[in-house]
C-alpha cells in the first residue's frame, strides 16, 4: 500500500477544460455526432434483417418525396417546434417541465370545449380566436400549477409535471367516454368531429399553425435574447442566489416562466386538435411534449436550430411511418433512432468543452469525434 | 373480509414491481446520480426478459426453470446496459442528469416497443408471449397450499410468486448495505460530497458507476415483472406500451419513501394498493378514467407534502444530481 503512493503516476488521460472552439468546428463535431448515431441506428435495423440503406432512403422518400408526403411531414413537425419552443425558456431557467404532454393536452381540451358547443354561437373568426384563448389559458394554468408549488416549496417539479401528463390523459380519457362522446357515434367512445367553423384554415395546403410557429420562432429568439425576461431566465437558470442577490423575485420568474411554456405548449394543442385531427382523443398529444424535449436540447435552446431539429425529427416520424409500411419495421424505431442522436450529441458537448490530454506528451492534440484538430500549439493551458 | 383480503393481495402483486424500481433508483440515487430512465430501463428488461425465453423455447428449450433464469439474466443485463448508457454519459462525459434520464426513458420506450412488436411481427402467431409453463413459474406461489390455505393470513403472506419475496429480500438487503457496511457508507459519501469522498480515497468514478448500473439493472426486474405476472401486468406476453409509466412513479416514490429501502417497502404497498383499488372498491359517482388516475394524483400531492416538511433526515443526499469533476474544485 505504502509503495503505490511512491510510484503516484500521471494518469493515462486527463482533461482540460477547452474554450474559443470556432462556431464552424462546433457544429462540425455535432454533425459528426449525427452521422455516428444514425450508424448505430443502422444496427437496430440490420439486426431485423434490413438494409439500413434503404431503409434510411426510404425514410426520405416517404417524408419528402411529393408534395403530400411534405405537406404531412410539416404537419407533424408544427407542434414539435411549438412545444419545444415552449420547453425552451423553462429549461434554460433550468426548470425542467416534462409535462409539455399534458399542457397540449389541456390546451386541446379547452380548446375541444369551445369546438363542440360554441360552434354555431360564434362567427368563425371569433370562435377559433375563443378555441386560441383558452387553450393558452388552459395550458398556462397547466404549466403554473407546478411552478407555484416549485417557487413556493421547492416541489420536485420533474416529477410534478410527469403527474400533471397522466392527470391530464385521465382527464381526456374521461370526456371522451362520458360527458364529450360523440351521440351520433357507434357506442364507441369519441369525440365528434370538429364542424367546419371550429377547423384552421390553411395556407399552401397546411394550416396556418405553420405561420404561427414560425412566428412564435422569432418571438421566442428576441423574448429569450433580447428581453429583461429573457436574461432573467438565463440568470436562474444559472444561479438563483445570484439571482436574489441582484434582487430578482425569482419565485415570480419561475412562475410568469412556465405560464408562458404551458400557454404555449397549450396552443399546440388547440393547433393539433383544430388543424391536423378536427377531433380530441387520448394521442392527441401523441409523445410531442416528449419528442420536443430532444427537439429543444439538440437545438442547444436556440430556436431558429429548433425549426432544423424539429424538421429532422419530423422527417423521422413520418418516414418510421412509411418504412413500417413498406419493410414492416415498427414505428417505434423514430423513437430509437431520436434517442440514439440525442445520445450522441449529449456525449460529443463533452467534447466541444474538454480536451483530453494523453499521458507522455503534454499537448499532445486530441482528434475529437468529427475527426477535427485543435490546434493550439505552444500555448501552455496549465 | 374476504374483498379486503383479495385487494391486499393483488395490492402486494402490484406492489413488487413499484419496489424493484424503487430500491434501483434509491441505490443509483444514493450515488448522487439522478436517474430519470427507470421507466426506459423497465422497458429494456422487460423486453429483454421476455425475449429471452421466447427464443430459448423457439430453440426447443423446454425446461421452464431454465428460461426464468435467462428471463432473470436477460432482464438484468439489458436494464443494466441502458444504465451503463447513462453512466458512460453523465459519469464519465458530463452530460446533464436529466436531459440524458429523459433521454434514456424514450430510448428504453422505443426499445422496448420497437424489439417487441417485430419479434411478435416474426412468430406467426402475431404475439411475443411465453408458454403456459414459463407462466407459471413467475406467477405461481412458492409456498405449498397448506401454507397459502391457512385462514385469513396464509393467502396475504404465502401466496405469492418468487419475485415478490425476491424485492422484499433485496429491499432488507438493501437497507443493510447502506446502514451497515463500509462499502455502503462509502457509497453515501460519495453522493453526499464527492469530493471529501474523493480526498478520502474513495474512488468515487467506480462508486458511481457500479450503483448506477446495479441500481439500474434492479429497476430491469421490475419491468420484467410486469411483463410476466398477470397480476401487475398482462402475463408472459408482451404489450404496447406495457410500462406505462411504472418507472416514473417508481422515481416519485424514492423521494417518498425518502432514499430509504425499509420506507420502500410500505411506501410502494400503498401504491401497489391505490393502482388495483379501483376493481376491488368501485366508487359509483367517480368514473373508471378518473379512478385510474388516483395513482398520480396522489403522487403529486404527496410531491407536495413531502416538500412542504422539511427537515434534516428527509433530505435527498447532497450532491443528487450534479456531475462530479475533480479538475473544478
Amino acid at each position: 500500500m505504502t509503495e503505490k503512493h511512491h510510484i503516484q503516476k500521471e494518469p493515462l488521460v486527463r482533461m482540460a477544460k477547452r474554450e474559443g472552439l470556432s462556431q464552424g468546428k462546433k457544429w462540425a463535431i455535432r454533425l459528426g455526432a449525427i452521422v455516428l448515431a444514425l450508424a448505430v441506428g443502422s444496427l437496430f435495423i440490420a439486426v431485423l434483417g434490413h438494409n439500413p440503406i434503404a431503409v434510411y432512403r426510404d425514410i426520405l422518400s416517404g417524408s419528402l418525396g411529393g408534395a403530400s408526403a411534405r405537406r404531412a411531414t410539416i404537419r407533424v413537425a408544427i407542434p414539435l417546434l411549438g412545444a419545444a419552443l415552449a420547453i425552451a425558456p423553462a429549461f434554460k431557467m433550468k426548470f425542467w417541465n416534462i409535462g409539455a404532454e399534458g399542457q397540449i393536452m389541456m390546451g386541446g381540451i379547452a380548446a375541444t370545449y369551445f369546438a363542440l358547443f360554441w360552434y354555431d354561437k360564434l362567427p368563425k373568426p371569433a370562435l377559433l380566436l375563443v378555441m386560441a384563448v383558452a387553450s393558452i389559458v388552459a395550458g398556462g394554468i397547466w404549466g403554473l400549477i407546478p411552478a407555484f408549488f416549485k417557487a413556493r416549496w421547492g416541489t420536485n417539479e420533474t416529477l410534478f409535471t410527469l403527474m400533471l401528463n397522466y392527470i391530464a390523459l385521465g382527464i381526456e380519457s374521461y370526456l371522451q367516454n362520458g360527458p364529450w362522446k360523440d351521440p351520433k357515434g357507434t357506442g364507441f367512445p369519441i369525440i365528434a368531429m370538429f364542424d367546419q367553423n371550429a377547423r384552421l384554415p390553411k395556407v399552401f395546403g397546411v394550416h396556418i399553425g405553420w405561420i404561427i410557429v414560425l412566428a412564435l420562432t422569432i418571438g421566442m429568439f428576441v423574448y429569450m435574447k433580447y428581453s429583461k425576461h429573457g436574461y432573467e431566465i438565463a440568470v436562474v437558470g444559472e444561479s438563483q442566489r445570484t439571482a436574489r442577490y441582484a434582487g430578482m423575485n425569482v419565485a415570480k420568474i419561475i412562475m410568469r416562466t412556465m405560464a408562458l411554456s404551458g400557454a404555449i405548449a397549450g396552443l399546440m394543442g388547440f393547433l393539433v386538435v383544430s388543424g391536423a385531427d378536427y377531433t380530441l382523443n387520448t394521442g392527441t398529444s401523441g409523445g410531442v411534449g416528449f419528442t420536443a424535449i430532444i427537439v429543444a436540447w439538440l437545438a442547444q435552446l436556440n430556436p431558429f436550430a429548433m425549426v432544423l431539429i424539429a424538421g429532422l425529427l419530423a422527417v423521422l416520424t413520418k418516414g418510421s411511418n412509411t418504412i413500417q409500411t413498406n419493410f414492416k419495421i415498427p414505428a417505434s424505431a423514430a423513437d430509437v433512432l431520436s434517442s440514439i442522436i440525442l445520445f450522441f450529441m449529449l456525449g460529443c458537448e463533452f467534447f466541444i468543452n474538454y480536451r483530453l490530454i494523453f499521458r507522455g506528451s503534454k499537448h499532445n492534440q486530441v482528434p475529437t469525434t468529427a475527426g477535427t484538430q485543435e490546434k493550439k500549439e505552444g500555448e501552455d493551458h496549465e | 373480509m374476504n374483498n379486503l383480503i383479495n385487494f391486499l393481495t393483488a395490492g402486494i402483486l402490484a406492489a413488487a414491481p413499484l419496489l424493484f424500481g424503487v430500491l434501483g433508483e434509491t441505490l443509483t440515487e444514493k450515488s448522487g446520480n439522478l436517474n430519470l430512465g427507470v421507466e426506459g430501463m423497465m422497458f429494456m428488461g422487460g423486453i429483454a426478459g421476455i425475449l429471452g425465453p421466447y427464443y430459448y423455447e423457439k430453440a426447443g428449450g423446454t425446461n421452464p426453470y431454465v428460461a426464468l433464469i435467462i428471463a432473470l439474466v436477460c432482464a438484468l443485463l439489458c436494464a443494466g446496459l441502458g444504465a451503463l448508457i447513462f453512466s458512460v454519459l453523465t459519469i464519465t462525459l458530463r452530460a446533464n442528469q436529466n436531459v440524458t434520464g429523459l433521454a434514456l426513458t424514450m430510448f428504453g420506450t422505443g426499445f422496448g416497443n420497437y424489439f417487441g412488436e417485430a419479434a411478435g411481427h416474426a412468430d406467426p402467431s402475431g404475439f411475443l408471449s411465453v408458454s403456459t409453463a414459463v407462466k407459471g413459474v413467475f406467477n405461481n406461489p412458492i409456498f405449498p397450499d397448506a401454507m397459502v390455505n391457512i385462514p385469513l393470513i396464509g393467502k396475504l403472506l404465502f401466496s405469492h410468486n418468487f419475485m415478490v419475496y425476491l424485492a422484499i429480500l433485496l429491499a432488507l438487503a438493501l437497507a443493510y448495505f447502506l446502514g451497515r457496511t463500509r462499502t455502503g457508507l462509502n457509497l453515501r459519501a460519495v453522493g453526499e460530497s464527492p469530493a471529501t469522498a474523493d480526498a478520502a480515497g474513495i474512488n468515487v468514478t467506480k462508486y458511481k458507476y457500479l450503483a448506477t448500473c446495479l441500481g439500474g439493472a434492479m429497476t430491469g426486474l421490475g419491468g420484467l415483472y410486469l411483463v410476466m405476472n398477470a397480476g401487475a401486468g398482462v402475463g408472459g406476453a408482451w404489450v404496447h406500451n406495457c410500462i406505462n409509466g411504472y418507472g416514473w412513479l417508481a422515481v416519485a416514490l424514492v423521494i417518498f419513501a425518502v432514499w430509504s429501502p425499509k420506507r420502500a417497502l410500505w411506501c410502494s404497498l400503498i401504491f401497489g394498493g391505490l393502482a388495483c383499488m379501483r376493481y376491488y372498491y368501485p366508487i359509483s359517482f367517480i368514473p373508471a378514467s378518473i379512478y385510474d388516475i388516483v395513482p398520480y394524483i396522489v403522487t403529486a400531492v404527496v410531491l407536495v407534502a413531502v416538500s412542504l416538511k422539511h427537515n434534516r433526515s428527509n433530505q435527498p443526499p447532497e450532491s443528487l444530481g450534479l456531475s462530479y469533476f475533480r479538475e473544478e474544485r
